[in-house]
């Protein structure tokens, strides 16, 4: 007899809290090989990694910089997720956003930043949540996978990008493929002087703040989560099943828009091709780490940013290509969610 | 018929064939019960796999056996995760193309580091059995795995509805409880599945590489893998369905070049789009008439 036996059950608290760290060595060691193969110590490149740039105080706001956009898409993602709607056309919905964002930028010039900002914000959720629409209508009229076409309009809004650029918007001044530079009163101001954190990272922490509120706390967080688990059942508890998918995949969108206003009026200052590495796919990583939970995806996506930051520093230090960064994300990904299975057993005496 | 139109259909042939690669193995993997978004990574890892095998040994028939064993591990990977532990098969899949897209990239900035130009090799040439025949000459001036690609449809077809193990395949798509009581090991021929798509995935990405052409870019894929998932649903996970789908779709995007070239007053943009909403178009005219397999996005417990 072993003297001890494996049973489904929830497996206890301590057990599941230590997932994320169990995730995170797994992760470190299967993504050493690859910075041994790039002629780097493993153990160096990983300081230069995860302590590195929290060690001046530039870079650790730096980071914040960077899990600006991460948490406005992480939440998008799990918004939609929650409710069950697959929504993995954040990236686009972020485009979106920002060519408001861009456009608005240039017609609100002369009007004050109190009145023209707001504006910018409504706009790019708006902008969002109109490249949110097709699908969700398609899904909810006509039961076509929201999957595929979230994914194919990624791929449309970045052509549209591509002829404005290269078209009416190429800037006049430079002729480069970018937008007119934006008004300086839509520009987001600075939060601490010196760094480049600016007023979005307010607006996804409040955006964090009130999905937590929604979901936990309301009748329409209550509905997405029912639809999310099984919509057979929600449907029979009397939910409008439809109609919560609706808004659930429209906020989503909308959510994922405001990231897009947050790179061009924070950090560009211009409508640019290559505005987001990929913010709209890294938040559903951000959002199943996370477990689709508020919490959890605000640590999530500061934990990203992190390994972003990390990833340029390796990548200036040591020479290790700078798409490491994106390897240990995804592998952290995989690896936690394999690890999650563990949640559901435990250890028992026999 | 006149040299436009042959053209046309020539190049349909071609653009079709990473899609029809592709989209027969998606089906492999959906009539099995498996979703795999890891399609646009494993095209990718396929593509850049090939493409460095091949420039390596100089042998461009091994960089596409490479690409299928590359192609063939990512299988085995998102069977791990979907078969093996039952983990959400949506983000366990895009998980994989994520992860494959970051180590395509890292091993390129290892192996050519930062080349102002894409590094190119003599790819593959075509077959022309008819050689300057009119008419037929050009039409069949074609790469041998286009060949390969569309003998692969009666293939599969038959390999799908003629055989035990295509049987296997759709019984775990449909019911494994059931097939699971008949003796079918699920969890096994899941496996198989998702071991044969991944091999097509990878030979779909290093036919762009490899032969269309000879260099591997950022943007070799480009969601050509999205649209193959989405060609599965519009063929209605029928292999020669999905046939037509590739062809309809090649057909656009080969139009679309030939558009750009006629100086119409329109952004190109416009013409690479057109391919994607035509797919959703044809998306939503399939509707609810989709017959999805009865398991698919569902792990299989034993208990």
């Amino acid at each position: 007899m072993l003297g001890f036996k494996i049973e489904r059950a929830a497996a206890p608290i301590w057990m599941r809290s230590l997932i994320p760290v169990i995730a995170i060595l797994v992760t470190f060691i299967l993504t050493a090989t690859l910075v041994i193969m790039a002629g780097a110590n493993p153990l160096e490149a990983y300081r230069y990694f995860l302590i590195a740039p929290l060690s001046s105080q530039v870079s650790a706001l730096e980071v914040l910089v960077k899990s600006t956009p991460l948490l406005l898409t992480g939440a998008s993602v799990a918004f939609a997720f929650a409710a069950g709607y697959w929504n993995i056309g954040s990236e686009g919905q972020l485009y979106a956003g920002a060519i408001a964002a861009a456009w608005l930028g240039i017609i609100l010039e002369g009007v004050p930043s109190v009145v023209a900002i707001p504006l910018m914000l409504v706009g790019g959720f708006a902008a969002g949540v109109l490249w949110a629409l097709p699908p969700a209508l398609l899904k909810v009229k006509l039961a076509v996978d929201e999957v595929v076409t979230t994914l194919l309009l990624n791929s449309v809004i970045l052509f549209i990008v591509s002829a404005l650029l290269n078209g009416p918007w190429r800037d006049p001044v430079s002729g480069w493929p970018q937008s007119p530079e934006i008004a300086a009163s839509t520009v987001f101001p600075r939060l601490i002087p010196r760094s480049r954190l600016h007023l979005g990272f307010i607006v996804a922490l409040l955006t964090i703040a009130a999905l937590w509120f929604i979901l936990s706390r309301t009748a329409l967080g209550l509905k997405m989560r029912a639809a999310g688990l099984g919509q057979e059942a929600a449907r029979f508890a009397g939910v409008n099943v439809e109609n919560t998918i609706l808004t659930a995949a429209l906020v989503s969108g909308g959510i994922a828009g405001l990231a897009g206003v947050g790179e061009v009026a924070g950090i560009h200052f211009h409508l640019i091709e290559a505005i987001s590495p990929g913010y709209g796919y890294t938040g559903i990583i951000i959002a199943t780490l996370g477990g689709l939970h508020a919490v959890g995806v605000g640590l999530a996506a500061i934990f990203i940013g992190l390994i972003d930051t990390g990833a340029q520093t390796v990548s200036r230090a040591l020479g290790v290509p700078v798409y490491l960064g994106d390897v240990v994300q995804a592998t952290l990904l995989l690896v936690t969610l394999g690890l999650f299975i563990l949640q559901n057993y435990r250890i028992k005496r026999a | 018929m006149d040299i436009f139109l042959i053209g046309l259909i020539a190049a349909t042939l071609r653009v079709a064939t990473p899609l029809l690669l592709g989209t027969l193995g998606e089906l492999f993997a959906e009539r099995a019960g498996i979703l795999n978004l890891g399609i646009e990574g494993t095209m990718f890892f396929g593509a850049f796999v090939g493409f460095v095998v091949g420039g390596a040994t100089g042998s461009l028939w091994l960089g596409v056996v490479a690409a299928i064993v590359a192609g063939i591990l990512s299988g085995l990977l998102m069977a791990l995760l979907s078969v093996q532990l039952g983990v959400n098969q949506h983000v366990s899949g895009l998980g994989i193309t994520l992860l494959l897209v970051g180590l395509s990239l890292f091993g390129f900035r290892l192996v050519y580091g930062e080349p102002r130009v894409p590094p190119a090799i003599e790819p593959f040439g075509r077959l022309s059995p008819f050689g300057q025949t009119p008419i037929l000459g050009p039409l069949f001036d074609q790469y041998a795995l286009t060949y390969i690609a569309f003998a692969l449809v009666p293939v599969v077809w038959w390999l799908l509805y003629r055989t035990s193990f295509g049987l296997q395949i759709r019984a775990v798509g449909e019911n494994p409880e059931a097939a699971d009581a008949a003796g079918v090991n699920v969890f096994l021929t899941r496996y198989l599945a998702l071991v044969v798509a991944g091999g097509l995935m990878g030979a779909a990405g290093a036919f762009l590489s490899l032969a269309q052409l000879g260099a591997f870019t950022y943007g070799i894929i480009a969601g050509r893998g999205w649209v193959c998932i989405a060609l599965v649903i519009f063929g209605n996970w029928d292999p020669v369905r999905v046939l037509w789908g590739a062809l309809l779709f090649g057909g656009v995007f080969a139009l679309q070049l030939r558009l750009q070239i006629t100086g119409l007053q329109l952004p190109y943009e416009t013409f690479l789009a057109l391919p994607y909403l035509v797919t959703i178009l044809a998306l939503a005219i399939a509707g609810r008439n989709a017959a999805y397999p009865a398991a698919l996005l569902k792990p299989y417990k034993r208990e």
